[in-house]
């Protein structure tokens, strides 16, 4: 079993990408192994309140991710800046997470086995 | 050591995927192991069999068909990135129905289970584009 921590950087809706990548991640869950979820920078978008992506013709990806406990992942970080810059606030998003200071990221980092950019 | 690569650009977006190549031919060179290559994401257009740049440019299908030949490299293309883009293998055209047969030589289909097993089997797992 390794340790996997999925860095998120896109924003929402810019193509399948997100999508794509919680296909990654369920399949990944789906193999039994411990991971983790880092939002970072645009990605905090991606659990934002209020998204109605079906009216572009997008999958609704932050549903897609409230199933994620069923997979028993249920260890969603994010940082501090990446929010506050984007005047954003925990209670704007659709689960509860984890904040971390940007100066805590690379230790955070540190205790995965494979730190997934996506 | 022992890498697994991803590669989740096309050949005409970025040239993520031609960094990979050479990053390959690198590690292998200097006796590396190269466990799997694969393709997600709009990578997959490396895998189009039927890509026909001018003479005058890289032709990226066929690098990497003549890289698999040499070096028994596994190159796998996500089966459903493939085919939301249009990417069929003739076997799975046939069961949808359709005629088709684009994938380039040396690479195969298959799922994201391939993917996450890389990942375990590897020391180092590296992510283009």
């Amino acid at each position: 079993m390794k340790k996997y921590l999925f860095v998120l950087r896109k924003p929402p809706h810019s193509g399948a990408f997100v999508q794509e990548m919680l296909d990654i991640i369920l399949t990944t869950a789906a193999f039994d192994q411990k991971l983790a979820l880092l939002l970072l920078d645009d990605g905090v978008f991606q659990l934002k309140q209020g998204q109605n992506p079906e009216s572009l013709g997008m999958k609704d990806t932050a549903s897609i991710f409230k199933a994620l406990e069923i997979y028993d992942v249920h260890d969603i970080y994010t940082e501090v800046e990446s929010l506050q810059e984007r005047g954003l606030k925990p209670v704007d998003l659709c689960l509860p997470v984890r904040e971390f200071y940007r100066k805590d990221i690379a230790g955070l980092m540190k205790q995965y086995d494979v730190v997934f950019a996506g | 050591m022992k890498f697994a690569i991803q590669i989740n650009t096309s050949p005409y977006q970025t040239n993520a995927g031609y960094t990979a190549y050479q990053f390959i031919q690198a590690a292998i060179s200097q006796g590396h192991e190269v466990f799997r290559v694969f393709f997600y994401h709009d990578g997959i257009y490396h895998a189009f069999k039927y890509a026909t740049p001018p003479d005058d440019e890289i032709p990226f299908a066929a690098q990497w068909s003549e890289l698999s030949r040499q070096h028994q490299l596994d190159l796998v293309v996500c089966i459903s990135a493939a085919q939301r883009r249009g990417l069929l293998y003739f076997d799975e055209a046939g069961r949808q129905g359709k005629v088709d047969n684009d994938l380039a030589e040396g690479f195969r289909i298959s799922g994201l289970g391939q993917l996450v097993e890389a990942t375990l089997a590897a020391d180092r797992f590296i992510v283009f584009g």
